[in-house]
């Protein structure tokens, strides 16, 4: 019997709405970072929004997760809206004050300041890279 | 029936294996159950987490050992 068979990144799912702007691609590379960094693992929007049983159910069966769209345009919130997936937390990027523009050069200290967002939206604290407190195994119930 | 238990082998993958095995024998269903056990069929399913059970290739739950009564209920759709 495998023991590791569910070990992961940690048990965050993290859905960026990664759209065609600056905060877009600021949400997407924020999700790619924290899933290097050990603190969730980034998971596909996309598949959610093409209603595939999979990556539904897995929303809907998680237990935490952290989303991030770029805009007020709200396209990650209204694909977990369509398939019926409560949101547990959420943030607006342009809300931290970052304007949206179609420059794609990101800036660290945007990534940075998206981080301590996602961190104090999922109530860890900002000097920290580590998780929230999981329970072991988390990721098979 | 086609019923699949995607996961490579832990503990609460054999448990939801256990409950799986005990529904469908309880109501009598015909149904072909099967073991996923490899990484890139599982990931083809698109699940967060392991163990997950797919009924007639939709996935019913995802990370988490599901009670008897939710399989028989899916067992019966």
């Amino acid at each position: 019997m495998t023991e590791s068979c569910c070990a992961s990144g940690g048990n965050i799912m993290i859905l960026a709405c990664s759209g065609g702007s600056n905060v877009g691609q600021l949400s997407n590379q924020t999700a790619v970072e924290l899933t290097r960094e050990g603190f969730g693992k980034m998971f596909c929007l996309a598949g959610i929004g093409g209603m595939i049983s999979g990556f539904v159910q897995s929303a809907w069966d998680t237990e935490n997760m952290v989303v991030l769209d770029g805009c007020p345009v709200g396209c990650a919130k209204a694909i977990l809206e369509q398939a019926k997936v409560p949101m547990k937390n959420y943030l607006v990027i342009t809300e931290l004050g970052i304007e949206k523009n179609k420059n794609f050069s990101l800036k660290a200290e945007d990534i940075a300041k998206v981080k301590t967002a996602v961190f104090n939206t999922c109530g860890v604290k900002p000097a920290g890279l580590s998780p929230l407190p999981l329970k072991t195994g988390t990721c098979c119930g | 029936m086609d019923i699949k238990i995607l996961g490579p082998g832990c503990s609460k993958c054999e448990q939801t294996a256990k409950i799986v095995n005990e529904a469908v024998a309880e109501t009598g269903v015909d149904a072909k159950i099967e073991k996923v056990t490899g990484v890139m069929e599982i990931a083809g399913y698109g699940v967060f987490g392991t163990p997950a059970v797919v009924v007639d290739g939709e996935v019913k739950c995802v990370g988490k050992i599901p009670k008897k009564d939710d399989v028989k209920a899916w067992l019966k759709k």
